[in-house]
């Protein structure tokens, strides 16, 4: 994996400068969108740039809200903006008051602020609440076209839809409510193009792993990422949104799919879809939203479907995968002004280089998170626990992304499947993904996990996260060790 | 318009002409991400301040202890002080929290070096007076030795003139920002005083779009 790492180096340098280039003629998906949405350009500067849709939760919105109030505004266009409660809210017990004091005082703020600016609120107790990156989708707020952002750097989840979307800091969520716009400098454009089929036992977090390995935590940032091939095109909406979702751990702006059929089926008949008159205007302005045949990309990076393996991250960024039958790179293989790094990295993951990662002992399974806590995801783990029981030592934890997908598991008997296999299904929220609330992972203890980041005490302080898919997560809860999935799939269950 | 002056370090030389020096701290580390500039436990604050007192937490104390630094980290190194933290590359990558910016800003830095920052991180800088300037690896690695090798060493960062300069050795470069932003830095002017002025174009273009 390290050889291809250097064989393909991307078609220019990696600059982290954004480029302003003028607008195209709309070549490519991205342009398409963009173009559609500057309000302004400012010579020499960033383009005032115009979002559709503003989702907002209860971290990264107060100080906005405080600013707002500051400044004597309103919020210019409430009716554009989404709210939930997703990043400390507790995964047990949620019709009781949230025991942690500061975690009940961001929630009760973010009530206080939709009640005072106007903003509809899908709270702790209501239906539609989840995180903010599954209901948006799930409720069919997110379609085709749009501009999308939230103070949350997994907003690239809805480029999945065909949709310029992502993360924003708190000053940027203030402008957004005071204006609905952000000061945007076009970002370069960047194409993965994924052919062919993939193998037993790989998903879509796989490919995203994977590419990850390939190109670095680093690799993409100052671009757009547009994923395309037919192994993309192959794939659910949930799991293209896997991938987009991750985009940000290549440090890409935004990543974009563009939107097909599956997008379409996927979208009709949501709650917040548009009905009779309006889908049909909808599709048709949806159905152009694709880069041209002659389209031009700054970079682009071709990938072969069958050379990817089940992933498994060794290290504590995302970009430090490897196949599960890898092993932790050897100091050789490391190039001397990333040696410290990298050895920091895996003394605080407790391996030595060399090691492999299967067979290594897991004590806490997380499945959950915006990236991989949706119906499939849980579909996936249920179909290979199903008469299965946990490893005595493991602790599993499997928290929906959302009210809905909670209840459809319920619904489906996911949640009896869980429960003679000895995992906890929880109630929504960000959890063990960043441990904001309770659902931290205890010091020492490693985490094979379904979520987005390995980085340093991400799950708890000095926890060691293992990234991978729902169903390597799934078969590692079982056996309490990490597996190569693809020798189980086929074993009868025991 | 309102300004932040307060916020401005560029002007706090007697020229007055964005011109900026100091002692550094550098923190060598690459792909250094958001969640250790301050851990996820520590937003749950409602307002913008406090946050320095967080900053790299889990890296400054043994067991999230105050009272046991880890003394091998530089922040806790007597010999290494300034407003110029100097990283890694790849600085700021993973989550969007503009905690970090404001952690690295109440901590008492000005100015962030390093060969490389992730988008998120850079814009949420900008927008709270954090300069970040971003210079070629050899410049980072070269600023790294110089430091290591005399810790008083003074960089000289000038906004007006796009330039940093080790004032030891006279090594100078010059690094991009956009004429926007940089009007903005230099005058105290947020991204807000802009926009809410355009109201009327916003409106515009929401019909047009429409």
């Amino acid at each position: 994996m390290l050889v291809t790492k250097n064989l393909i180096l991307m078609s220019d340098n990696k600059n982290n400068e954004i480029a302003n280039t003028p607008l195209g003629d709309g070549g490519t998906l991205f342009e398409k969108i963009w173009a559609t949405h500057v309000v302004k350009e400012i010579e020499a500067g960033p383009s005032v740039f115009y979002i559709d849709k503003h989702l907002i939760h209860e971290v990264t919105s107060p100080q906005a809200f405080a600013g707002l109030e500051k400044r004597g505004l309103k919020v210019f266009r409430p009716q554009q903006i989404v709210a939930t409660a997703d990043h400390n809210v507790p995964t047990l017990n949620q019709h009781l008051p949230i025991k942690e004091a500061l975690s009940r005082l961001q929630v009760e703020k973010l009530k206080e602020n939709c009640e005072k600016f106007g903003i509809e609120l899908y709270g702790l107790g209501h239906p539609y609440q989840g995180i903010v990156h599954v209901i948006g989708p799930e409720l069919g707020i997110t379609q085709p076209g749009m501009t999308i952002v939230c103070g949350d750097s997994h907003t690239s989840t809805h480029g999945a839809f065909g949709t310029i979307s992502f993360g924003i800091g708190t000053s940027e969520v203030e402008m957004v409510m005071a204006t609905q716009c952000l000061m945007q400098s076009k970002p370069k454009l960047m194409r993965i193009n994924v052919d062919g089929e993939l193998n037993k036992g790989v998903v879509s977090k796989d490919i995203v792993l994977y590419i990850l390995s390939l190109i670095s935590a680093s690799g993409a940032t100052g671009y757009a990422v547009e994923f395309a091939g037919s192994a993309i095109r192959n794939l659910s909406m949930e799991a293209r949104m896997t991938i987009c979702n991750m985009s940000i751990e290549m440090g890409a702006r935004c990543g974009l799919i563009a939107p097909d059929e599956t997008t379409f089926n996927y979208i009709k008949g949501r709650t917040f879809a548009p009905k009779e008159a309006e889908w049909d205007k909808a599709l048709a302005y949806w159905k152009t939203l694709f880069s041209d045949d002659d389209a031009v990309f700054d970079s682009e990076i071709n990938i072969d479907a069958a050379d990817i393996e089940p992933m498994i991250t060794y290290g504590t960024n995302p970009g430090m995968g490897i196949g599960v039958t890898g092993h932790v790179p050897v100091l050789n293989e490391i190039n001397e002004q990333e040696k410290p790094s990298f050895e920091k990295s895996i003394q605080y993951m407790g391996l030595q280089p060399g090691e492999n990662i299967k067979g290594h002992k897991v004590d806490y399974v997380f499945i959950g998170s915006c990236t991989n806590s949706r119906i499939e995801d849980l579909r996936m783990v249920a179909s290979y626990v199903k008469g299965k029981k946990k490893a005595d030592d493991v602790e599993v934890w499997v928290v929906p992304g959302s009210k809905q997908v909670e209840l459809q598991a319920i619904s489906e008997g996911i949640d009896k499947v869980f429960l003679e296999a000895g995992f906890q299904l929880r109630q929504p929220g960000c959890s063990a993904c960043l441990g904001m609330n309770e659902d931290k992972i205890p010091a020492g203890k490693y985490c094979i996990s379904t979520s987005n980041r390995n980085f340093e005490g991400r799950q708890g302080p000095n926890a060691r996260t293992f990234l991978a898919s729902p169903l390597s997560a799934a078969a590692a809860a079982i056996s309490g060790k990490v597996e190569d999935v693809r020798e189980l799939l086929d074993a009868p269950n025991p | 318009m309102s300004t932040n002056k307060d916020k401005l370090a560029f002007q706090i030389t007697p020229s007055g002409d964005g011109g900026f020096t100091s002692t550094v701290v550098p923190l060598q580390d690459e792909n250094v991400d958001t969640d250790q500039i301050i851990p996820a436990r520590f937003l749950k604050g409602t307002t913008r301040d406090g946050f320095g007192k967080n900053l790299f937490r889990d890296w400054r104390y043994v067991n999230d202890d105050e009272s046991t630094p880890k003394e091998d980290f530089v922040l806790n190194n007597p010999t290494y002080s300034g407003k110029i933290l100097v990283a890694g590359k790849n600085f700021g990558c993973g989550s969007s929290r503009e905690h970090a910016a404001w952690a690295i800003k109440d901590y008492g830095f000005d100015v962030v070096v390093s060969s490389f920052f992730a988008d998120i991180f850079k814009n949420n800088s900008l927008n709270n007076f954090l300069l970040p300037v971003t210079v070629s690896d050899e410049f980072l690695q070269k600023i790294f030795a110089e430091v290591e090798n005399d810790p008083t060493t003074l960089l000289e960062v000038n906004l007006t003139e796009q330039t940093i300069k080790i004032a030891s050795t006279g090594d100078t470069q010059s690094f991009d920002i956009n004429n926007y932003k940089k009007t903005c830095l230099l005058n105290g002017y947020d991204d807000i005083d802009y926009l809410i002025n355009m109201e009327e174009e916003i409106e515009t273009f929401e019909k047009t779009k429409a």
